[in-house]
């Protein structure tokens, strides 16, 4: 056992694949065009829609042609570019607190100078959309409400009432809060039919279902090739790209092949034995976000032990359900989407709290030999039960887990040294359990 | 054929040179400062004096510590949760909790009988309960660090600390002065308010007996007296628990070598 020094990039020879880079390069296509097209709708006068990655409502905007910007992408390119910090500062010098969510000051600190980012300029919203699946999101939305006077529509998604209510499908309450949910669906198309000055489209609301059924089931396939070992992609370094375009591309035709082509490569690895990590020795599961202000380094940290990041529950959360397999029932739309709105709400607030069952059977098939559980500085909401969680695990399941403090995107909150100590002694832990294992 | 075991910690450095009957030949402690290899030099070099033995005997150094990295003249690098576990053990073979308070660090470690590390917890971004909080009190008191545990012992009415945040230990301590508190049970508040964070710590990973406290805090009597205390049982500590990182840092060596994972220096 002996721990390797900071970020040894081994080159690697690697059989030819035919395919290789395409997601990449597919990726950095779709990714430049939604930029260029928010920037564009704000010089045409289109409106664009503020939402967030856990209840997009990317199926009914995206009837409307309209535009759909991401502020949690907007503020994790910013890190990832290395230029957070500044629009961190900018918006703690108009007042946001230190402890505030990191994402919420990189956002804002863009729209206090004038919009301009490193990957172009953020448009105005004529319109914004969140649910109550993340308090910050609504506070967030009254940020942009104040600044540009635009609406704000906030989904109230019932989720776990608590011990004694049942709640799953199938059970009265669950009929209640669907339709529930379903009427504030139609107060959202009545009031983008207003900002946008057209009309709902049913035919063109069912093809957008059926592209997300499409891209669904998809995306549960690439999920599952991460299976294999070695994993064909890391969900971290690999992941944020698929994330990316899911999200961005959520009922367009663009997004189901980008995930066709994506999973065709990560096939193509496969045949060949090529595995994310070079001679991949341990498999992951992270819980949380990466630091995506250090994203080289903190990926880095692992792959020095060739680890492999196998899952993630980012994947999950921030990919609004898709894992968990939609089918939108295209004969009755309404009620279908407000069902699965309702479910996921209950898996994600759920997840939050009780993410054990979850995380064990990702364990168990994605051959894990543990999880790491990044705790977000600037997030409580997220970051809390993380500990608890880890420990439960370790103690009901046997599973081990690392716990890590850093933030998403601000810098000031990483700290190498103590990170890869940790990280470090995990992996020496991971080893002595691989050799007691061999021993018996 | 000899091994050695540095661990440059952040506040001082240890070294242990060993032999293959796994017997302590010497023991060398310097201040790390700011040039993290001379400081492990410095430290190896005087473990080699009191062994009596010379640099060239040294068939295998692993450093640890947070600046095992800067360690040049070592051979492979352990982190010190690692270390600490394997040191713990070879002192105290029925442990199976261990305490390492260190310079900045506290580690709770859950360890196996072989010495592997199950489980730890430690600290994050944040120096109280920590050796440092107590170097914070002992320049606040102009009490030197070895005397602050029997002075601690003398306290009758220990002080509550409010808070246990390094930075502000000297304002809190002055502050208790001011009340005409007396400096004793001001130093003793202080180490309760160390020992009853770090068993909180030491909690999360489970406190399984038998515990053995290392680092250079488990010197401090009235530390250990605390830390049994909270625990309900007696701690294991002994002459060598100070430098127990720089011990398993050794015994990680003799394993390289013994078990023919890596080849000593000498024969490359």
């Amino acid at each position: 056992m002996t721990s390797p020094t900071k970020h040894e990039r081994r080159i690697v020879i690697r059989p030819p694949l035919s395919l290789a880079g395409t997601t990449r390069d597919e990726n950095r296509t779709l990714i430049r065009d939604w930029w260029a097209d928010l920037d564009a709708a704000e010089n045409e006068g289109r409106p664009v829609a503020n939402v967030f990655v856990m209840g997009s409502m990317a199926e009914i905007l995206r009837t409307f042609d309209m535009p759909i910007s991401f502020p949690e992408m907007t503020s994790l390119q910013t890190a990832v570019r290395g230029r957070s910090l500044e629009y961190i500062t900018t918006a703690e010098d108009a007042g946001y607190s230190p402890d505030i969510c990191g994402y919420v000051k990189a956002d804002v600190g863009v729209h206090l100078q004038g919009g301009d980012h490193p990957m172009g300029h953020l448009p105005k919203p004529s319109l914004v959309v969140a649910t109550n699946l993340c308090n910050t999101y609504i506070k967030w939305g009254e940020i942009w409400e104040r600044m540009y006077e635009c609406p704000v529509f906030v989904f109230d998604i019932p989720g776990w009432r608590g011990s004694g209510f049942e709640t799953k499908k199938g059970s009265g309450t669950f009929r209640d809060d669907v339709r529930y949910v379903e009427a504030q669906i139609h107060e959202l198309i009545a009031l983008a039919e207003e900002v946008t000055g057209r009309r709902f489209d049913i035919d063109e609301f069912r093809e957008t279902l059926g592209h997300v059924n499409e891209l669904s089931r998809l995306f549960q396939e690439v999920l599952e090739l991460n299976q294999h070992r070695p994993a064909p992609f890391n969900a971290l370094t690999e992941g944020i790209n698929l994330m990316g375009i899911v999200n961005a591309y959520r009922g367009s035709p663009k997004g189901t092949h980008f995930l066709e082509t994506a999973k065709a490569e990560f096939e193509e690895r496969i045949a060949n034995g090529v595995g994310a990590v070079p001679d991949e020795r341990f498999r992951l599961l992270l819980v949380g976000t990466a630091c995506y202000s250090n994203f080289r380094d903190f990926a880095g940290l692992f792959e020095d032990w060739q680890g492999v990041f196998a899952h993630s529950d980012y994947m999950s959360f921030a990919g609004g359900a898709l894992d968990r397999g939609i089918v939108y029932d295209l004969d009755r739309p309404f009620e279908s989407m407000a069902e699965q709105m309702v479910l996921s709400t209950q898996e994600a607030m759920g997840g939050m709290f009780w993410g054990q069952d979850w995380l064990t059977e990702v364990v168990r098939d994605w051959d894990v030999d543990g999880i790491v559980f990044h705790g977000v500085k600037s997030c409580r909401t997220v970051s809390t039960g993380l500990p608890d969680e880890r420990e439960w695990l370790l103690r009901h399941r046997d599973i081990p887990g690392l716990f890590i403090q850093s933030d998403l995107v601000d810098p000031r909150l990483w700290s190498e040294a103590q990170l890869k100590n940790r990280i470090d002694a995990f992996f020496e832990s991971l080893e002595s359990r691989r050799a007691a294992g061999a021993r018996r | 054929m000899l091994v050695a075991g540095v661990d440059v910690g952040s506040t001082q450095t240890k070294a242990v040179v060993m032999n293959e009957k796994r017997e302590v030949l010497g023991k060398g402690l310097v201040p790390t400062g700011a040039r993290l290899n001379e400081a492990g030099q410095a430290a190896f070099e005087e473990a080699l004096a009191r062994a009596g033995a010379k640099e060239s005997e040294v068939g295998f150094v692993v450093g640890t510590g947070y600046g095992r990295y800067r360690v040049e003249f070592g051979d492979a690098q352990v982190t010190e949760i690692s270390c600490h576990a394997r040191g713990a053990v070879f002192l105290f073979p029925n442990t199976r909790t261990v305490l390492d308070i260190g310079g900045q660090d506290t580690k709770g470690i859950k360890v196996g009988p072989d010495g592997q590390v199950i489980d730890f917890n430690m600290n994050d971004k944040c120096a109280a309960g920590t050796g440092r909080f107590l170097g914070a009190a002992s320049e606040a008191l102009e009490v030197p660090l070895p005397d602050l545990g029997a002075l601690a012992l003398s306290g009758r009415n220990p002080v509550k600390m409010t808070t246990t945040c390094t930075v502000f230990a000297e304002s809190e301590i002055l502050g208790w002065l001011a009340k005409g508190r007396h400096v004793e049970d001001v130093v003793a508040g202080v180490h309760k308010a160390i020992a009853s964070r770090s068993v909180g710590l030491l909690r999360r990973v489970g406190i399984e007996p038998e515990v053995t406290f290392t680092g250079g805090v488990s010197n401090n009597e009235a530390m250990v007296e605390l830390i049994s205390e909270l625990v309900g049982m007696p701690v294991n500590t002994s002459s060598e628990t100070h430098h127990c990182g720089a011990l398993g840092a050794a015994l990680f060596a003799l394993e390289q070598i013994l078990t023919g994972a890596m080849t000593e220096r000498q024969t490359v």
